[in-house]
């Protein structure tokens, strides 16, 4: 009797574990079905734009709603140039700030600033914008653009009026909106480092620097990961660079020029569909932006788990 | 002899010196990133705080052309808005979590894993797009349910995340109690292992939440926006972030003013769910 009782408990207990088990399951399967849906929604979405331009899509560079021609090289133009030249202004800057953290600072001022870093990371995108519109913009258009078509205007990166809205300052606001997230990645892959390195550096009669840039070169995947994953943050940033980068389909070599981004084209344009081509355009441009940042995720993911895999081994 | 000291002495200054420009330039690029925020958080303080008042608060947006105003709807509506992310995306989040740290030490774990990571850096203007396709095309009209789905959708990596990672920090030792006392896994699972890291999932859920009351790019064609007074999630509904996306654009010098009102509001917003919750999970802890 109490031994049927016991076992009926603890079958009990196996199914409920049982259950528990599939549930966690079943929403785990849901992740994992939520992207393919992702992917698949945007395919089906866009089949009208894939099925009429197809490849060229992407190297056809006229953007032409009235004529409904859609080719969307100048917009992948300004993706890309805004979001590698915000990559080469951000990325010394974090490395300084992630190695400031990591091996200068000591520990009173290290997690304030670290606080403040991660903070400049929460700040909404659309209040950069803000701040893009009614600061930056004016600053670079008074002051910045002035100088250097003053000072380099021979370059034709420097020709042109100065608007102020345009690439350079997307540039400058997409520099600051990755800095947070390279350089608290960078920390952190800088922190994993074993302490037995530096310390046979400084045994070795190395001076803090010359440490530090060992740290830093047992850190180089790591970082390399952490680039990337600013950069896949770039690509897709939306308001605060669709608010200052004057909106415009055009391939220029001038930073003064306005430009256009893929996402940016998508949310300026997206309500103003009228046709039902114009829509499969530009949900053909998400889905290619979508394909672009998972590539760049999967391999920063990559190259950052390799980095943290190195050290537990070993 | 001499020369060689006098070389060694050179090359022990040189190092020195280099090493001490170095670290002076580390610290000068720590300093440099925290000026811009100390110059946002100031341009938003001084332009929107003579213009901070209550009517902001219980106010409705006036036409063009008349001053004054507030945006009543649009609190409500970032509300509500991560409202209906939080019923989508705490649960597949928290139940996400749970898994991957209770079974997930297997290939699909891993793939599960890598999505999760994967989908954190889908931008969210993409997912504003797929909730367009699948919510707005079927319904055949903007709604506050697209928009939150959206904002669900983006709550989920965060806090499948923490909770992983807090539900890890558990000791061992309390697994094993609850086990060699007979209990089974699940109620284990469900009220030791997660009671104990409820605390540092709710931190995680908190970063969700915030995170999605400052988004802009995915509710710019599901919730769309809203100048009236609604909270039916079958509607278009205001939010703040798509009014300062808005007002910012404007020409009228009045909403101009009005846009940095609603970032400060919505700043305070976001501090505010942190401190509630920082608030719910203090007072929790020490009645246990």
């Amino acid at each position: 009797m109490e031994k049927q009782r016991i076992k009926k408990i603890s079958d009990l207990g196996n199914i409920g574990d049982l259950i528990f088990e599939k549930l966690t399951l079943l929403f785990a399967v849901s992740v994992f079905l939520l992207v393919l849906l992702m992917g698949y929604e945007m395919y089906s979405g866009s089949k009208l734009s894939i099925d009429k331009f197809g490849w060229s899509f992407l190297v056809n560079s006229t953007w032409d709603p009235v004529l409904e021609i859609y080719g969307a090289l100048p917009i992948i133009y300004g993706t890309v140039v805004s979001s590698f030249l915000a990559l080469i202004f951000a990325l010394p800057l974090s490395i300084g700030v992630a190695v400031f953290l990591a091996e200068v600072a000591p520990p009173w001022l290290e997690k304030p600033l670290s606080f403040l870093v991660e903070l400049l990371a929460g700040i909404p995108s659309v209040i950069y914008g803000l701040w893009g519109i009614f600061v930056l913009v004016p600053w670079i258009r008074s002051d910045v653009e002035p100088f250097l078509s003053d000072k380099l205007g021979f370059l034709p990166f420097f020709r042109g009026a100065p608007y102020g809205f345009g690439l350079l300052a997307a540039v400058l606001i997409l520099a600051l909106m990755v800095l947070p997230i390279i350089s608290s990645i960078t920390r952190d892959i800088l922190k994993s480092v074993p302490r037995s390195q530096r310390e046979a550096a400084l045994a070795l009669g190395a001076t803090r620097w010359q440490t530090s840039l060992i740290v830093l070169k047992d850190a180089k995947s790591g970082i390399l990961g952490a680039t990337m994953l600013g950069l896949g943050r770039a690509i897709g940033e939306t308001m605060a660079v669709t608010m200052v980068i004057g909106n415009r389909a055009l391939i220029s070599p001038s930073l003064f020029d306005p430009s256009y981004t893929m996402a940016s084209v998508i949310a300026n344009e997206f309500t103003e569909a009228t046709s039902e081509m114009y829509l499969s355009a530009l949900i053909q441009l998400a889905l290619v932006l979508f394909v672009i940042t998972i590539i760049i995720n999967a391999l920063a993911q990559l190259l950052v788990w390799s980095m943290s895999r190195k050290w537990k081994t070993a | 002899m001499e020369n060689g000291i006098m070389n060694s002495k050179f090359f022990y200054y040189k190092r020195k010196y280099t090493s001490f420009v170095m670290m002076s330039l580390t610290f000068i690029a720590a300093l440099a990133a925290v000026i811009p925020l100390v110059l946002i958080f100031y341009y938003t303080v001084s332009t929107a705080i003579t213009y901070l008042n209550l009517d902001f608060f219980i106010h409705m947006p006036k036409p063009v052309g008349e001053s004054g105003g507030g945006m009543a709807n649009a609190i409500v509506g970032t509300l509500i808005l991560i409202g209906i992310g939080g019923v989508i995306g705490i649960p597949i989040g928290v139940m996400t979590g749970t898994y991957l740290s209770e079974f997930g030490n297997n290939k699909f774990g891993f793939i599960v894993r890598f999505l999760t990571d994967v989908l954190s850096g889908i931008p969210s203007i993409v997912v504003g797009v797929v909730a367009y396709t699948m919510v707005v095309l079927p319904m055949k009209h903007f709604s506050a349910l697209a928009g939150g789905i959206a904002l669900g959708i983006l709550m989920i990596p965060t806090i499948t995340r923490t909770t992983e990672e807090m539900i890890k920090l558990v000791p061992h030792a309390l697994r094993e109690a609850g086990l060699a006392l007979g209990i089974p896994k699940w109620r284990t699972t469900l009220s030791i292992v997660l009671k104990t890291a409820w605390k540092g999932i709710a931190t995680g859920v908190l970063l969700g939440l915030s995170r999605a009351a400052g988004e802009t790019a995915p509710l710019l064609f599901t919730a769309l926006g809203n100048r009236f007074w609604s909270t039916k999630i079958g509607q278009p509904i205001a939010s703040l972030t798509v009014y300062i996306y808005d007002y910012a654009k404007s020409p009228f010098e009045d909403w101009n003013q009005q846009a940095w009102t609603a970032a400060l509001v919505l700043i305070l917003l976001i501090s505010l769910i942190s401190l509630l919750f920082r608030i719910i999970t203090r007072s929790k802890y020490k009645t246990n």
